[in-house]
């Protein structure tokens, strides 16, 4: 049986990674959309961990919840993704600085 | 555990909405090129009747169906009333705006209600799931409204930041609710607010509540949490700037309500901290930047700012007179918001903007009655008394003192003060300056200049647009600046007669 902290250091582990890299990373917009996914499957991972410890379904319910709305959220930035690169012709995040003060 | 039908008339708003979207998605296929109005006026009767269903069937109803995850009570039927309401006065401040810029596609419309069915589920919201479900149904649209204007390039930069701080939130959001989960076992609201009242609550539940707090303040736009609020409000097209100061700032309220108020107000001693440090962050931060901005659309962003950290100043109350104060102050930075965006929308002209403040001198001369409607916001939104700004910060300052938050409320009195500078500055601009001719091959034609057209000056001819002026041809803006002279009349009707809409306030969150 897995404890249950090594669910939470996992999901600690790769929360934190996704959090990290949307600011670090400073060249490729698509990167961000991929930290993004990294936060949420971090949560999947916590909500695994505490339905099985917990012995209740609920929590396993709201990772299918969790995963259809990251598959739209996905589909949704890269729609501006391609916005973007329409208009400015590259998707560079340090890039996105035309408005500032 | 066993499984119930669930009620499904108690949820009959949503349910109406959700049905009446896809019939006005269909209807929008058929409908062409200048029949295009119909999807407008379709989605306007669509929330008005919304708004009736909210008061008529859930209005006194204390009642919760599908399994605990929808709850009934007044304040939900009172905010879906106001946000139904506020989309309606959002919505009709568009049409005019976008057909002159050939962007009235069915689309905007659609997004818009599908945000309100977000805004709605929100406001009743009896688990973890809902809330997050009705969050990310109104974020989604949202992040597709602001990329709205596809050839704008910063739209679609705006729209880019927004998107990515906006997931990030909800990320952080999600993984507190996980923690949450974890520390109550479950995810109903009312079963959390149990766990968080015992005697020693779970470390997790206060773990989780930091990282929803998070969650929330990105939505309300309260600093430190800010950084979309600038570039979105700036970037995005008028309209949609419009709408996302209003009613979606009600719904991260109603979010706070449901979330940190039903769910973990037992914990309260723990979050007040946190909020008083946002909301001094908020209204000093706020209030110093916008003082330094010279783009309107900015500045009001960064007034936006301040007033969240009212807002947050009334909820770190924690009394149900400060929960009371928190609504009524957003439902009133709604109504100024919406008026002063909509004077912007009524300003501008296809091809210009009128979002720059210096393109505001003048406008008294020739513009009286936009002159006083902009006054008219202006004192509200400082607090001057005999508007519902007044009211507002009133109630909000008054439940900071009972709650014996006397630092914070002279903080944020001083920071009133503050803000008073740049909303009479505004003003100043409009009524004292002159308007300048610009100089000859100027890089930005700029909205009300047209007063130099008709005085035949040198400079007009290389600039069409200027020429092509919004506020000299009434036509199709009349209405809307009806519209907004209404609005701005509200703003004075409200301040002076605020009782009833405090009292309802009052009455929803047991504060009466």
């Amino acid at each position: 049986m897995i404890e249950l902290s090594n669910f939470l250091v996992l999901g600690a582990l790769l929360f934190c990674l996704g959090v990290a890299g949307i600011f670090i990373n400073r060249k490729n917009v698509i990167l961000l959309l991929m930290c993004i996914e990294l936060i949420l499957l971090a949560v999947n991972i916590n909500f695994i961990g505490f339905s099985a410890y917990l012995d209740d379904i609920a929590g396993q319910i709201f990772v299918f919840f969790i995963l259809t709305v990251a598959a739209a959220e996905v589909a949704i930035g890269l729609a501006i993704v391609v916005v973007l690169f329409r208009s400015r012709g590259d998707i560079n995040v340090a890039a996105l600085d035309t408005m500032r003060g | 555990m066993s499984f119930e039908t669930p009620d499904f008339s108690l949820a009959l708003p949503e349910i109406w909405l959700l049905g009446a979207i896809c019939v006005v998605l269909i209807v929008d296929l058929f409908v062409r090129g200048s029949r295009r109005s119909v999807t407008f006026f379709l989605t306007q009767a669509v929330l008005l009747v919304t708004a009736a269903l909210a008061i008529t069937t859930q209005w006194g109803v204390t009642e919760t169906t599908f399994s605990g995850h929808y709850v009934v009570d007044p304040l939900a039927a009172m905010l879906k009333a106001t946000l139904a309401l506020l989309v309606v006065l959002a919505l009709a401040y568009t049409r005019p705006y976008l057909e002159a810029r050939g962007l009235l596609q069915g689309e905007v419309y659609l997004l818009a209600l599908f945000a309100t069915l977000g805004m709605l589920i929100i406001a009743s919201g009896g688990s973890l799931l809902t809330l997050y479900l009705g969050l990310e149904m109104l974020s989604l649209s949202l992040y597709a409204l602001v990329a709205y204007h596809r050839d704008s390039r910063q739209a679609a930069e705006a729209a880019m930041k927004y998107f990515v701080l906006g997931a990030l939130a909800s990320g952080i959001l999600l993984y507190g609710m996980s923690m949450v989960y974890g520390g109550a076992a479950s995810l109903e609201l009312a079963v959390i607010a149990e766990a968080a009242a015992s005697e020693e609550p779970p470390l997790l539940l206060l773990f989780g509540m930091s990282f929803m707090l998070v969650g929330v303040a990105f939505k309300l736009g309260a600093a430190p949490f800010h950084a979309w609020v600038p570039d979105v409000y700036q970037g995005a097209p008028t309209p949609v700037t419009l709408f996302i100061s209003t009613a979606p700032k009600v719904a991260a309220v109603a979010l706070f309500l449901r979330l940190l108020v039903d769910g973990l107000g037992p914990l309260h001693e723990t979050l007040q901290p946190m909020l008083l440090i946002l909301a001094a962050v908020s209204l000093l931060l706020g209030n110093l930047t916008a003082i330094m901005q010279t783009n309107l659309k900015r500045m009001l962003a960064y007034s936006g700012i301040a007033h969240a950290g009212f807002i947050v100043l009334a909820l770190a109350a924690g009394t149900e007179a400060g929960h009371a104060a928190a609504l009524f102050y957003v439902i009133a930075y709604g109504i100024m918001a919406a008026g002063a965006f909509g004077l912007i929308i009524v300003l501008s002209s296809a091809g210009t903007e009128a979002e720059q403040i210096a393109d505001y001198r003048g406008l008294n001369e020739r513009h009286p009655i936009l002159a006083g409607v902009l006054l008219l916001l202006m004192i509200s939104m400082t607090g001057i008394p005999g508007t519902i700004g007044f009211y507002a910060k009133y109630l909000v300052l008054k439940a900071a003192v009972e709650a014996d938050l006397i630092a914070m409320a002279v903080l944020a009195v001083i920071a009133a003060v503050i803000g008073a500078f740049y909303y009479l500055r505004v003003l100043k601009v409009a009524y004292f300056d002159r308007p300048e001719v610009p100089p000859e091959g100027s890089q930005k034609p700029t909205g009300p200049n047209e007063g130099s057209v008709g005085e035949g000056e040198g400079a007009t001819p290389s600039r069409p647009d200027g020429a092509a002026g919004t506020v000299l041809v009434p036509g199709a803006s009349l209405p809307i600046r009806a519209l907004l002279v209404v609005n701005g009349a509200a703003v004075l009707v409200l301040g002076i007669f605020p009782e009833r809409l405090i009292a309802l306030c009052q009455s929803v969150l047991g504060a009466g």
